[in-house]
């Protein structure tokens, strides 16, 4: 796809290039890379990019409706953030789509017809107040997980994203965690509906990070992204590391988790817990979720009722 | 005055009567503006229109606590637990964006939002500025600070208003209806409802008929610039919300705002 450089084979710019990263150098946005490093980046961060997008409306249905100015103030700010690392991330995906002759106009077409994912927490329900501290404490909590494994990811663009949307997100879970707080010290019926949203939203947090396998659905895209030197870490290894972190402070908020199987092994040295169901994880990155089409229909109103603005802004 | 001295009953009566109108429209027009969020034309915009939404709610809840330090009770109260009929809003911010609900099926009108949102904040701008030597001083500092942020604002509706009026004929078309509507409920912007004689006497801010004024003399050459006629004059279509009138769009976004406070009141969130 890119120029190869004068008198190279692309077997010599093949090793050329894994040295390079192998010796913790970064790759740019106009340099030599192969095809599926290239393809692999693209599916990666549009994914990671249209989930925060994505990811905005179900907590944007709390928005308006948050109880307090103090709330309202700081759910808008989060959820304004989480529009800016979208941005920024499409912004990334589209310089890798040049030389595809592709745009963010192929991007949205392809979130519409469903070939492009969003993760699979932002296909549930929000049923509650409570859902919009536990998107912010825990769903952002497990991103941070994520991301911050990434941080020293090969391709410089990426990285550089994620530092900046790793610094926010801190936030974003501390917000998440002073909404839980509060539900957490308040009266009988705010601790039913924190616990309520915790039991619903479990097996999803399970699920955000992916399976352990390929084994588990048929396919993943840790092989790859481990050898490009996109990522350190497991989906396991990841997952393992969100109950180290989190299962102490969920037990210390009172909370009870909803798997009575889940206890840290000593002699293994991991959490052992019962798994979520892989096949609906499969339904729902499919697109088949709770909220799949709702979600992607609001997006697609949006999009149909603008397209006079679009044409105006093109003339 | 300032805050120390004693301030006599009509005074305060007036000053709290002048911060519910600044409060309650700042604070229903960011609300309508947080509808909107995810369902900007493009996502660039969907964070500079979200930002300006958050700013906005900013100032108003500096508007509310001035009236709770004023003994009017909690600002989260003022904001959240009183009906249409105390609110003292405009009718132009309380309109909804357009058929449909938010969560739902939201065919919300741009033209409408980029109109309503340049003369609403073009006419905040020109009353901040006559705020900053208002005789309140809590008042005349939370206009100082307002008023650093509004300079984006206008820009940035500015921008939207003179590109899609100079572009398409359908765009042009759409933004000439969405002109029509604002126009008439803009003397609604502008109303300081039945205490404006002691509001302007006590000079807490100019008289309407100046604002009204000073708003077509800043708006007059971006019009001419456009090929747009200045009407004669605005309207109240639906009633004056500064006397408690107002639309069953206010009702609805009240259930809307309140829907989780008002679980429990009482409760800390």
């Amino acid at each position: 796809m890119s120029v190869l450089e004068k008198g190279l084979s692309e077997e010599e710019q093949l090793s050329k290039f894994m040295a390079k990263i192998e010796a913790g150098e970064k790759i740019e946005a106009d340099d030599w890379m192969p095809e599926d490093y290239r393809t692999a980046l693209i599916k990666l961060i549009s994914m990671h990019g249209i989930s925060e997008i994505m990811g905005a409306l179900p907590e944007k249905e709390w928005v308006p409706k948050a109880p307090s100015l103090k709330r309202k103030l700081g759910i808008m700010a989060k959820v304004q953030d989480e529009m800016g690392h979208g941005q920024m991330l499409l912004r990334v995906t589209e310089d890798l789509l040049k030389p595809y002759g592709k745009t963010r106009e192929d991007l949205m077409q392809d979130l519409f017809k469903g070939d492009l994912k969003f993760h699979n927490v932002f296909h549930m329900a929000t049923k509650s107040w409570a859902d919009a501290g536990m998107v912010g404490w825990l769903v952002d909590g497990a991103a941070i997980i994520t991301q911050t494994n990434m941080l020293n990811a090969s391709y410089g663009p990426y990285a550089r994203a994620l530092k900046r949307i790793c610094s926010e997100e801190v936030f974003h879970a501390q917000h998440g965690e002073a909404i839980i707080m509060a539900l957490t010290e308040g009266t009988v019926e705010q601790k039913l509906m924190i616990q309520e949203c915790l039991n619903r939203w479990w097996d999803s947090l399970l699920m955000f990070f992916g399976p352990a396998s390929k084994q588990t659905t048929g396919s993943s895209k840790q092989d790859i992204t481990m050898k490009y030197r996109i990522r350190t870490k497991t989906n396991e290894e990841l997952r393992q590391i969100f109950f180290t972190k989190y299962i102490p402070r969920i037990l210390s908020l009172g909370l009870t988790i909803p798997d009575e199987t889940i206890h840290f092994d000593q002699e293994k040295q991991e959490w052992i817990y019962q798994q979520p169901d892989w096949n609906e994880f499969k339904e729902i990155i499919k697109g088949n979720g709770p909220k799949s089409q709702e979600r992607l229909d609001l997006r697609r109103t949006s999009y149909e009722t603008n397209k006079w603005v679009r044409d105006a802004l093109a003339k | 005055m300032t805050e120390n001295d004693p301030i006599n009953q009509d005074y305060q009566k007036a000053v709290i009567e002048l911060l519910y109108q600044l409060a309650d429209d700042d604070f229903i027009h960011a609300f309508r503006g947080s509808e909107w969020l995810g369902l900007a034309p493009h996502i660039e915009e969907d964070v500079a229109f979200s930002s300006i939404s958050q700013d906005t709610m900013g100032h108003t809840a500096m508007f509310y606590r001035l009236l709770e330090e004023l003994g009017e009770g909690s600002a989260d109260h003022l904001a959240q637990g009183r009906s249409s009929i105390e609110r003292k809003n405009c009718v132009l911010v309380e309109l909804v964006n357009g058929p449909g609900n938010y969560m739902e099926k939201p065919r919300y009108d741009w033209a409408f939002a980029v109109v309503r949102n340049y003369f609403y904040t073009q006419a905040k701008a020109i009353k901040i500025q006559s705020l900053k030597n208002s005789s309140y001083k809590p008042l005349s500092d939370a206009a100082v600070k307002v008023k650093m942020e509004l300079y984006f604002h206008l820009l940035h509706w500015k921008t939207w208003f003179t590109q899609l009026m100079t572009s398409t004929d359908e765009a042009r078309k759409r933004m000439e209806e969405a002109t029509e509507r604002v126009f008439a409920e803009l003397d609604g912007v502008f109303s300081q409802g039945s205490y404006r004689v002691k509001i302007v006497d006590f000079g807490l801010i100019e008289d309407e008929t100046i604002l009204r004024k000073l708003w077509i003399q800043e708006l007059s050459p971006i019009f001419q610039s456009i090929n747009l006629t200045m009407p004669e004059s605005f309207g109240m279509k639906h009633g004056n919300g500064r006397d408690g009138e107002h639309t069953g769009d206010l009702e609805q976004a009240i259930q809307t705002l309140s829907e989780v406070y008002r679980l429990n009141p009482a409760a800390a969130w």
